[in-house]
């Protein structure tokens, strides 16, 4: 087991936790979706970083001598984060338009200011 | 950064902040060998993201209600319990940039040796994305479809009721 090597986890770790506390602790709604982003983002570094290779370059294929018994970095993650990043795109862009529906309907954004109006009718 | 994320009840600055960290993640993933999603992460969500939040505070105010500043204990405590879990779990994991890693040794020589040559792209991550996987992407066309439908069903049925 190598302490240094476990490194890259451990950020991850702390970033993911960051946005948790954030979507969880927080009341204010745009803020939980940044929250959101955090988290999102920590997964992606987590992603990334086990792709990678030591001393390994992006996997485009280098062209002639150069290329012969080039390592390059693992592209199945890399492929898969794409994906991931757009579709978090996507479903950001739906929580931010709640969030300005539910600012019409009530008025605010904040969580508890909410619940305290449903209590009071 | 993230840190001040939490603490700060501007919510501008809030955005702000998060499309900065976007765009160091994306020079991260730079550092990592993914350029790829360098890019996407630099465009999408340092660019777009951060444009949509702003167009959501122009809409519903930049302020943070105040006197919630301080760390609250319940949220803080399940927060470290499941980090500590999670740190953990790590000790199994193999170390960084090990190329013996189970990870590197599945599929991904495969795909390293045979994209180049079948699909005739040198980039062999938009190769597996648009060649192998394309029915994926194309599916995750419709999930940003219908995402975009979404947005425009939840805030044009609001403008229609205030008519």
């Amino acid at each position: 087991m190598d302490i240094p090597g476990l490194f890259n986890y451990w950020i991850v770790i702390f970033l993911m936790m960051t946005g948790f506390y954030v979507v969880i602790a927080r009341g204010n709604l745009v803020k939980k979706i940044v929250g959101l982003n955090i988290f999102q983002t920590s997964v992606f570094i987590l992603y990334i970083s086990m792709g990678k290779v030591e001393d390994g370059t992006a996997p485009i294929v280098i062209e002639g001598a150069k290329g012969v018994g080039a390592v390059y970095s693992n592209p199945l993650p890399h492929v898969l984060i794409l994906t991931a990043i757009v579709v978090g795109i996507a479903t950001t862009a739906l929580g931010l338009a709640l969030i300005v529906r539910i600012k019409e309907a009530y008025g605010t954004v904040e969580e508890d200011d909410i619940f305290a109006q449903d209590e009071a009718e | 950064m993230a840190v001040g994320i939490v603490r700060l009840d501007n919510l501008l600055a809030v955005v702000m902040l998060s499309g900065i960290y976007s765009l160091i993640s994306a020079s991260l993933f730079v550092t990592m060998d993914a350029v790829d999603v360098a890019f996407t992460e630099a465009s999408v969500g340092g660019g777009i993201a951060t444009v949509l939040m702003l167009a959501t505070l122009a809409l519903t105010g930049d302020t943070e209600k105040p006197g919630k500043g301080k760390l609250q204990i319940v949220p803080l405590a399940a927060v470290t319990i499941t980090g500590a879990l999670l740190i953990y779990g790590t000790l199994d994991m193999p170390s960084f940039g090990d190329p013996m890693a189970a990870i590197h040794q599945h599929v991904a020589p495969r795909y390293i040796e045979e994209a180049p040559k079948t699909t005739g792209i040198p980039n062999i991550v938009t190769s597996v994305l648009a060649s192998y996987r394309g029915y994926d992407t194309m599916g995750e066309l419709a999930v940003i479809f219908t995402a975009g439908i979404g947005v425009i069903l939840i805030l044009g049925s609001g403008r229609r009721r205030d008519d």
